[in-house]
């Protein structure tokens, strides 16, 4: 009832289950009175269509009585509207207001026409030598709280990962911070969503979701140094 | 063709029609001024760097500029009240001095812009320099077509003919007067 | 169009006055109607531009990589430009002069019981600007680089420097043309205010106004209070592309988000702007054929005032995820949601007008039912969007698109078939034929429907705007399928409005002659000529009003309308 956009896309983050929630609640509530209004609508046209001998009634509008009839309803649509504006910016809060501390950054890169990433590496931290970049894939490990931080190289972009839910656009001049937590493992798209020249449908990415045993696998494959950085402790977070 | 429609002749509202017609005018010009001080005012205010440049701008200039266009403005005033006296030539003679009130503001711009071209201060110089010279221009074309359009009046009003046409003329220049009493503290001022 | 020789009215009795020559009567023109008709025209004919722009581009998305026909291959610079252009066209050069302009023009004078608008030559000199800026944006197509590709919404830094958008003369020629459109439609506003606030027919109050004077009236309002900062910004912005200015360059202290606020501070007003007349029309069509007065005229316009005020406080809605202070979106979902509830008392209001009706089917009620049908589901599907929890997930898809074109079909398509349909007889003295009107109201409406619904679902799924091949995201791969569909569905609809041309061009020349009210309507226009001459009516014969626009089946007399000039 209330993940109707799982339907079509995997829910993969801590929030996408919440935002799933608030737009099935948008649908069952629009959807009753968008239903209710059409059907008093066509039943209308029906019952007073034209009928020989029969005239139209001469109504105004203007007194009490009659204006109860659409008064009432739209007093509901504002009550109804609440109640979604209550759930709406619960959620936009707890998506894009509120910046729960990080367990891990990446850094997410945006220009004409590719994604490139920045991972922090072995060390868990960001820009040290050991950062593993990469273009068109973004690998992170499920379970772990992600800040994101945008940079565009040129013009405005926008990173999508649909199956997070999640949106932020890129814009150049600034960095933008965001965070995730992926809540399974697996492979999907990163989309670029906002208009940004000739090649801005050929920018694809993907985004691997993976244990802490496959990423730190993946982090040894990408350069030798990691293979001994491997042995060593986690560094205490910043 | 040329004649007016019965539609020129009601006033069904009580108003002048040419009134609510410039009225209408200077209500978008509001808008269109006001959306790029709006613009001027944010940048402004997010931006230390502009205050330094600002202060490149010579306010005596500024200040005997806003003397000329105020000076305009009342003779505007009193052209008004000479055509609503009736008399078209004296109302004529006072708005070829608000033309001229507009010409010496458009010759001292002139000075004024040639003097910081050289000194560097270019449209493309900053941010700040950009919007002085939208803002400043795009007014001064405000400026030109006013006069322009006061040269008719001023000609039809000679000869007694078209004389309501003083008072809305006057009002559309209180309006270009007025965008440069924005202008004025905000370009040279504010430093 | 019939123009009786007669003593032009605003002229003294015995005053002879040549007909004007073909050049002067119709390209030179100044009556009201003919500066209508010369709106309508341009722009049905960028319709069929812009919906042969659709066409191709769908075809391109439907099956990738064809040569499509009467087009040839789409690569994504032309996918982009198709799309591009598709957008501002329509919205621009089609819902603006055929909602606005046409019928501002031919109905204000008409039914306020004048002989014209009050200033012909400003009227005059607001088309061939506009006809100027539909040139000019036509010419971005065959300059060198081509025309501008990154969007109706044009954000820089894309659509500021040549080196990005790589379309260096088509991006100023679009600023251009747009910023050019707008001054057409401010001029125009002119006439519009002046002439139904002081050239009412005598007895006639401002609560006697058909609605859709009031509708035009304060939609030019809505208009001339929007556009302004965005007539600024685009100066700011052509200055960025030609001179070097850095008004929206970050790199040298410029700030992109400063354009999107501009363009979308019009931007929402702006489908308000479109909207009203619509909406006009639509209370015109539906009093007329249920034979009812409008339910609560008085409610309707202060509605109307109400949504007017707060459509300038809901524009960042567009921005939620755009870099914009998060603290921001909650001011605008509350804003955004809460416009929802006057216009829902707007649709309550209508459906309420045909409680007690006698309603006959004819095809201009047809079209104005399927307005208020459609446009429900464009208005609900639009709370998805307000809430930005929500937003957060369907900006920028699919969903986004069937939302809008939920509400701009009904407006621009809708509205002018309703509206073309309803006042042809009076527009050119002949009827349309019925059958061919129906036949083509529902295949349109059919079609329309099986085109955005699989979009709204492929939304969900994840589509992304502004796609030219999703074979590019492998989690897409699933929704081709439902984009088929929906090509084929657009192919079927344009197809469909060869019967309308077909029925438009035929009745222009051979249809039933029409008599000057053939539906039996109270509003002005209908005592006129079908088609009125210049001047409308008579100098000494200019109505005069005693009753309100919409007495329909009074209780104390035998007909069942009583028009507005009918002494008492």
């Amino acid at each position: 009832m209330f993940h109707l956009i799982e339907r079509y896309v995997p829910s993969a983050s801590t929030y996408s289950g919440d935002i799933d929630f608030v737009f099935s609640l948008v649908f069952w509530i629009v959807g009753a009175w968008f239903l209710a209004t059409e059907a008093v609508f066509f039943w209308l046209i029906l019952r007073f269509r034209k009928r020989d001998g029969v005239k139209a009634q001469y109504i105004t509008g203007e007194l009490e009585s009659e204006k109860q009839w659409v008064h009432w309803p739209h007093m509901a649509v504002l009550v109804f509207d609440i109640i979604l504006l209550f759930f709406a910016i619960k959620v936009w809060y707890y998506v894009k207001q509120d910046l729960p501390p990080a367990q891990e950054t990446v850094r997410v890169v945006a220009q004409q026409w590719a994604w490139s990433f920045v991972h922090p590496g072995p060390d868990a931290l960001l820009d040290t030598a050991d950062d593993i970049k990469t273009v068109e894939e973004l690998h992170v490990k499920v379970g772990t709280l992600y800040h994101f931080k945008l940079e565009s190289r040129d013009v405005v972009h926008s990173f999508s990962v649909p199956v997070f839910r999640l949106k932020q656009d890129v814009i150049p001049g600034r960095v933008i911070t965001g965070w995730f937590e992926a809540t399974q493992t697996g492979r999907f798209d990163i989309q670029c969503a906002e208009i940004c020249g000739i090649g801005h449908a050929l920018m694809p990415a993907r985004i691997v979701i993976e244990t802490p045993d496959q990423h730190a696998a993946w982090m040894a494959s990408q350069s030798p140094i990691s293979l001994a950085a491997l042995g060593l402790p986690r560094a205490a977070q910043e | 063709m040329s004649a007016r429609p019965i539609a020129t002749t009601r006033s069904s509202a009580g108003l002048a029609t040419g009134k609510l017609a410039v009225w209408w005018v200077i209500v978008s010009e509001i808008v269109i001024f006001g959306g790029l001080l709006a613009s001027y005012i944010m940048y402004r205010l997010a931006h230390d760097a502009f205050a330094e440049q600002a202060a490149h701008t010579n306010m005596w200039i500024g200040a005997f500029n806003t003397l000329v266009l105020l000076s305009s403005s009342l003779t505007a005033v009193l052209a008004h009240q000479a055509a609503e006296a009736g008399d078209g030539r004296k109302a004529a003679r006072l708005i070829w001095a608000t033309i001229g009130g507009a010409f010496t503001f458009l010759i001292v711009k002139a000075f004024e812009w040639t003097m910081e071209i050289q000194h560097g201060f270019t449209i493309t110089s900053s941010t700040f320099w950009s919007f002085y010279y939208t803002a400043a221009g795009l007014h001064a074309l405000h400026v030109l077509a006013g006069a322009i359009i006061m040269m008719f009046v001023a000609s039809a009003a000679a000869k007694n003919l078209e004389l309501h046409r003083v008072e809305l003329i006057g009002v559309y220049w209180h309006f270009v007067d007025v965008v440069w009493i924005f202008l004025f503290p905000l370009l040279y001022i504010a430093k | 169009m019939a123009h009786p020789a007669e003593t032009p009215p605003g002229h003294p009795a015995a005053h002879p006055h040549e007909e004007p020559g073909w050049i002067r009567k119709y390209l030179f023109a100044t009556d009201h109607k003919i500066i209508a008709m010369q709106y309508m025209f341009t722009g049905m004919a960028l319709a069929l531009l812009a919906g042969f722009f659709a066409y191709v581009f769908r075809m391109q998305m439907a099956f990738p990589g064809i040569e499509v026909p009467l087009f040839g291959l789409v690569t994504p610079n032309r996918y982009n430009v198709l799309i591009t252009n598709h957008g501002a066209i329509m919205v621009f050069w089609v819902a603006m002069p055929v909602l606005l302009a046409a019928f501002g023009n031919f109905l204000i004078p008409l039914m306020i019981g004048c002989d014209d608008m009050v200033f012909p030559r400003i009227n005059r000199l607001s088309y061939q600007i506009f006809f100027l800026s539909a040139v000019v944006l036509l010419a971005s197509f065959f300059v060198d680089g081509g025309a501008f590709a990154g969007a109706w919404t044009f954000y820089p830094p894309l659509s500021a420097k040549a080196e990005y958008s790589l379309t260096p003369w088509g991006s100023s020629l679009f600023v251009l043309a747009i910023a050019l459109e707008f001054v057409a439609f401010l001029l125009g506003g002119i006439n519009f205010i002046t002439t139904s606030m002081n050239s009412r027919a005598p007895g006639m109050k401002l609560y006697d106004l058909p609605i859709v004077v009031w509708m035009i009236v304060v939609a030019s309002i809505l208009f001339m209070a929007s556009v302004g900062p965005l007539i600024a910004g685009a100066v700011m912005l052509f200055f960025d592309q030609q001179i070097g200015t850095a008004f929206f360059d970050p790199d040298r202290g410029g700030d992109p988000i400063l354009w999107q606020h501009l363009f979308w501070f019009f931007g929402h007003p702006e489908v308000y702007v479109v909207l009203l007349p619509a909406l006009g029309i639509v209370a015109e069509i539906i009093t007329v054929f249920s034979r009812k007065k409008l339910f609560a005229y008085k409610t309707v316009l202060y509605t109307v005032f109400g949504t007017g005020v707060l459509s300038f406080t809901v524009w960042a809605h567009h921005q939620f995820v755009a870099g914009i202070d998060p603290r921001m979106a909650n001011i605008f979902t509350i804003t955004t949601l809460l416009i929802s509830v006057p216009i829902a008392e707007m649709c309550f209001v209508y459906i309420a007008t045909l409680y007690g009706g006698s309603i006959t089917l004819t095809t201009p009620m047809l079209w104005a039912l399927a307005f208020l049908a459609e446009f429900l589901i464009g208005g609900v599907t639009g709370i998805f969007l307000g809430a930005s929890g929500a937003d957060i997930y369907l900006h920028d898809t699919y969903f986004v698109l069937a939302h809008f074109h939920y509400t701009f079909v009904p407006i621009a398509i809708i509205g002018t078939f309703a509206g073309v349909t309803f006042w042809f007889p009076k527009m050119f003295g002949r009827m349309m034929n019925e059958t061919v009107g129906k036949v083509h109201f529902w295949i349109t409406i059919v079609a329309f429907n099986v085109i955005f619904i699989p979009l709204f679902i492929t939304g969900i799924a994840g589509d992304h705007r502004r796609i030219y091949d999703y074979s590019h995201y492998p989690d897409l791969a699933g929704l081709q399928d439902l984009r088929v569909l929906a090509t084929v569905a657009l192919v079927v609809m344009l197809l469909a409005q060869v019967l309308f041309l077909w029925n438009f061009c035929y009745s222009l020349f051979r249809g039933k002659p029409a008599e000057k009210n053939p539906w039996r309507a109270n509003t002005l226009e209908w005592t006129a000529e079908s088609p009125p001459p210049h001047g409308n009516w008579p100098a000494e014969a200019l109505p005069t009003v005693y009753r309100g626009p919409y007495e329909y089946s009074h209780p104390d007399r035998k007909e069942d309308y009583w028009p507005q000039n009918a002494p008492a």
